[in-house]
């Protein structure tokens, strides 16, 4: 099996080592090629491709400045083909140079040094590393929003009381939603800068707050963010009471909100006393709770919608009028919601529970039950929860994650009303609505439930409020302005109220 | 943590204070009185014939016919079966060596004095590419050109640096960094520096002008002619920074071809080993990865110093190496290292990068934190002896051999 051996020398053409072996490789692999190499004519190079089958008469006579080329192939159309090839690699010049890659700096010590003037870091890493991470910034003097989950208690609890020492704020574990100084972080909506100051312990919670008010007209200075367990009583609400301390000390905040699961009394007790010690009005939603004496400055809210209002200086207004032609399956009355909003969920089980429906949840408030077999009772789902998040993204991520359930929930045989929600903003899917359209095209609709949403999100979010509402509406889904009034629609739709 | 800051800044600040002059070429039993007869000095931490990799095992036969020890290459081997050589690694006679990195007391060694401590260094002198002994060449015109060396080339390299007083390496190499070397696979620009500068005292020094012509042709020949120098002053810039007790700084990085081994100034001449990683690279005609050795040579001491893989943005076409990386992200190389390391070499600096100073002062602590591992550009040897280099590329010191030092370490410092 004799093979052809073809030379080509180009007289004074030089380059690089690495450049002719990288380009010496690409020629070997093109098929039927055996091998291949470029190199310039040294002595020593010369008799490396000796010794490689690859040099004849012709590649004899370059020099130390003379470019060789050497192809060694079955036959002499794949030899000359591949020789083509390498000639017009050598004469095909580089037209755009390589980008120069912004460097990622791969520690906080690094980082701090490209941004010596930093002064908050956000912390996405696996739990078991995240307090350490966070240790490390508030040892350096930031403050330290923490975004990962499954950080233990105690980890939790020991970093804020050291961060308290150090006088930094600890947001998180946990984390979601924060807009510090106008800079929407994680999962945040596009809101002005305003007057109204929110700490929270719910992300979707502050969304849906901060994206009414801006809708009402008024603006955000702050929403910090402190973490789900901050307010139980092995934190004590060491962040929420800082950052209390801070929006109190802020002169751009004139009104406090404060939006947090029902904590325990004891909690409660210290964290309103603070609000209590403050020149600033405050709202207080701790939804799901009933009626607390709050301090005099200090108003109580049960439901977002409430909070947001009460923030502006509105009064509760009185239900939006339900969208004519909005009607359920006959004999039906049953209410199924699915909901990526933990918050959101928590929201649409308080306003059943006012109006005497009982409730079940994955994720249930203070009076609903927790979900049990199927009994054609109101169910509401907080997807984001683990059960359905394992190994899966958050369904404000992967709106997919909703797609099985809601194929149940559209042919449940009691369903009456299907409840949604769609959060978009900073960090959400990129079309949410779109994805719900595409999916309720695929499904037999007629004679089924009727579907209920509301969007959470501004105009100026990169997904765009009304374009999101009017996907929505071109696919059958009745929107409400909000998520209160998505539930009080479904709960109207059902004849609520009227008859049991 | 204060007494391993002030430790660690005493490490950096030696290490920076380094001030290396290259000053003459020895016979090595001159330069390491230790080195008798029979006794050969290899890269990498401590290993016996029996767990030698194939090219070092050439080598080792070359080497001991080229001294006049066995008559032949087969008579070399059997004698090393039988336990006729002594072998101990260069690093604890104040040398280095390349690849196989052989030393023996007939080979001539250059002579790196660092004059701000008053120590010596030593290196053998690069014997150009190709078939040569440091990757396993062991032919006859392998063993020639070792004899060569020894009686022409060095002597008359002694005598031009006697005569010159020596050359200094720092301003040197910091030229160089500006002309596209990193020091490990690219030592073009200071070859050419180094040869510029001896080339009068050469002639001057010469037995004649047919000697004088060979040695030039052979330093002008050579890219690498330089490299041997650089570990030599990598060597010579270390060795002071050994011992400081608390100090977390590597001071050797290592391998053998078998294993890769770390030393670390706050825990002595203890070497942390662990197995060899396979380089991955690019390869010269005739040959692929099947037929590359794992990783060898005492060469990562100038990755130590801070050069090599650690100025990767001084010298853009040697990113080329590795796996698609494009020459226009070597900074990156650097810039990773810059996470490991505890300083910014103020003299050594990159003209792509803004004058960015090279990442100096491995530190073992942010190597395990970071799980960053230093990288390494280096040859590549073929598995069998008596073939040479066949390709280069770049490797990944082991991970393991931080941990363990990084425990061991702890201990030293009362923490467990």
């Amino acid at each position: 099996m004799s093979a052809v051996v073809l030379n080509e020398v180009r007289k004074g053409f030089y380059l690089d080592s690495v450049a002719l072996m990288r380009l010496s490789r690409s020629i070997a692999e093109m098929a039927e090629v055996e091998e291949a190499a470029l190199m310039m004519g040294t002595p020593a190079n010369r008799q490396i491709m000796a010794e490689a089958g690859l040099l004849v008469e012709a590649g004899c006579t370059a020099g130390g400045g003379d470019l060789v080329i050497g192809i060694r192939a079955a036959t002499a159309a794949v030899a000359e083909a591949a020789l083509a090839e390498a000639l017009a690699q050598l004469d095909r010049p580089a037209i755009r140079g390589g980008a120069v890659s912004a460097w990622r700096p791969r520690t906080l010590r690094s980082a701090l040094t490209e941004m010596p003037d930093a002064s908050l870091v956000l912390i996405s890493v696996p739990g078991d590393f995240a307090a350490a991470e966070a240790r490390k910034a508030i040892r350096r003097g930031l403050d330290a929003m923490i975004f990962s989950d499954n950080v233990s208690l105690a980890d939790e609890a020991a970093l804020k009381r050291e961060a308290q020492a150090l006088g930094r704020l600890v947001m998180g574990p946990d984390c979601g939603t924060a807009i510090i100084g106008g800079v929407p972080l994680a999962f945040a909506n596009a809101v002005p800068r305003g007057a109204i100051g929110i700490v929270g312990a719910s992300g979707t919670g502050m969304q849906e707050v901060s994206c009414l008010i801006a809708r009402g007209g008024g603006g955000i200075s702050h929403a910090i963010g402190v973490g789900g367990r901050d307010l139980k009583p092995e934190i004590g609400g060491i962040s929420t009471l800082m950052a209390i301390d801070a929006l109190d000390a802020d002169p751009a905040t004139r009104r406090i909100i404060l939006i947090s699961k029902p904590p325990q009394a004891e909690v409660a007790a210290v964290v309103l006393a603070r609000l209590g010690r403050s020149a600033k009005p405050a709202t207080v939603c701790f939804i799901g709770a009933r009626p607390m004496a709050m301090p005099a400055n200090a108003t109580q809210a049960f439901t977002l919608k409430g909070a947001a209002r009460a923030a502006l200086g509105l009064a509760p207004e009185a239900p939006a009028p339900i969208p004519v032609g909005l009607a359920v399956p006959a004999g039906r009355r049953r209410i199924l919601g699915l909901f990526a909003g933990g918050t959101l969920c928590a929201e649409a089980q308080v306003l059943l529970l006012q109006a005497g429906e009982p409730v079940r949840s994955n994720a249930p408030v203070p009076g609903a039950a927790r979900e049990g077999r199927a009994d054609g009772g109101h169910l509401l789902l907080d997807l984001g929860d683990d059960a359905f998040t394992r190994g899966r993204p958050h369904p404000m991520l992967d709106p997919s994650v909703r797609d099985t359930p809601l194929a149940e929930a559209l042919a449940d045989p009691q369903a009456a009303v299907v409840l949604l929600d769609m959060v978009i903003g900073y960090g959400a899917h990129a079309d949410p609505a779109g994805h719900l359209a595409r999916m309720l095209a695929a499904e037999p609709r007629s004679g089924g439930p009727a579907i209920i949403a509301s969007v959470t999100g501004t105009e100026g979010d990169p997904q765009g409020l009304s374009a999101q509402i009017a996907t929505l509406a071109e696919a059958g889904v009745t929107v409400a302005p909000t998520n209160a009034d998505a539930a009080g629609w479904a709960l109207r739709a059902i004849g609520a109220g009227t008859r049991r | 943590m204060k007494l391993i800051e002030d430790a660690d800044a005493e490490a950096l600040r030696r290490m920076l204070a380094g001030d290396p002059v290259l000053v003459d070429v020895i016979p090595a039993a001159e330069a390491i009185p230790e080195l008798g007869e029979g006794m050969i000095l290899h890269a990498g931490p401590p290993i016996g014939w029996e767990r030698m990799c194939g090219p070092m095992r050439g080598a080792v036969a070359g080497i001991a016919v080229a001294e006049g020890w066995a008559s032949d290459l087969g008579d070399a081997e059997r004698q090393a079966r039988a336990g006729a050589f002594a072998f101990h690694p260069n690093h604890h006679f104040g040398a280095v060596g390349p690849m196989t990195g052989l030393t023996t007391r007939g080979q001539p060694v250059m002579v790196v004095e660092n004059r701000a401590f008053g120590n010596r260094a030593f290196c053998t002198v690069n014997e150009g590419l190709g078939k040569v002994m440091r990757f396993g060449g062991n032919d006859a015109e392998v063993l020639e050109r070792l004899r060569w060396l020894r009686d022409d080339f060095g002597p008359a390299l002694g005598r031009a640096l006697r005569r010159m007083g020596g050359l200094p390496l720092k301003s040197l190499v910091a030229r160089g960094l500006t002309m596209g070397d990193e020091m490990h696979q690219r030592n073009v620009a200071c070859s050419g520096l180094t040869l510029r500068a001896l080339a009068p005292a050469l002639a001057e020094t010469a037995a004649g002008t047919a000697a004088l012509s060979r040695a030039l042709a052979f330093i002008a020949g050579n890219d690498q002619f330089f490299l041997n120098i650089a570990m030599a002053m990598g060597k010579a810039i270390t060795d002071p920074v050994r011992g400081i007790s608390g100090s977390s700084v590597v001071t050797a990085m290592s391998r053998n071809g078998t294993e890769f081994g770390i030393r670390v100034s706050g825990t002595g001449d203890t070497w942390f080993t662990a197995p060899v990683e396979m380089p991955e690279g690019l390869y010269f005609p005739g040959f692929t990865a099947a037929d590359a050795n794992p990783d060898m040579g005492d060469s990562a001491i100038v990755e130590t110093i801070g050069l090599g893989g650690f100025a990767m943005g001084a010298a853009p076409a040697v990113a080329g190496f590795v796996g698609a990386g494009a020459p226009s992200e070597a900074g990156s190389f650097t810039r990773r290292m810059g996470e490991i390391t505890l300083a910014r070499n103020p003299e050594w600096t990159i003209p792509a990068m803004d004058y960015l100073g090279v990442p100096t002062g491995i530190d073992i602590r942010r190597v395990v934190e970071t799980g960053i591992a230093p990288t390494i550009n280096t040859g590549i040897a073929h598995r069998k002896p008596g073939i040479g280099q066949v390709g280069a590329g770049v490797v990944r010191a082991p991970m393991a051999c931080f941990t363990q030092a990084l425990v061991a370490f702890a201990d030293s410092v009362g923490v467990s």
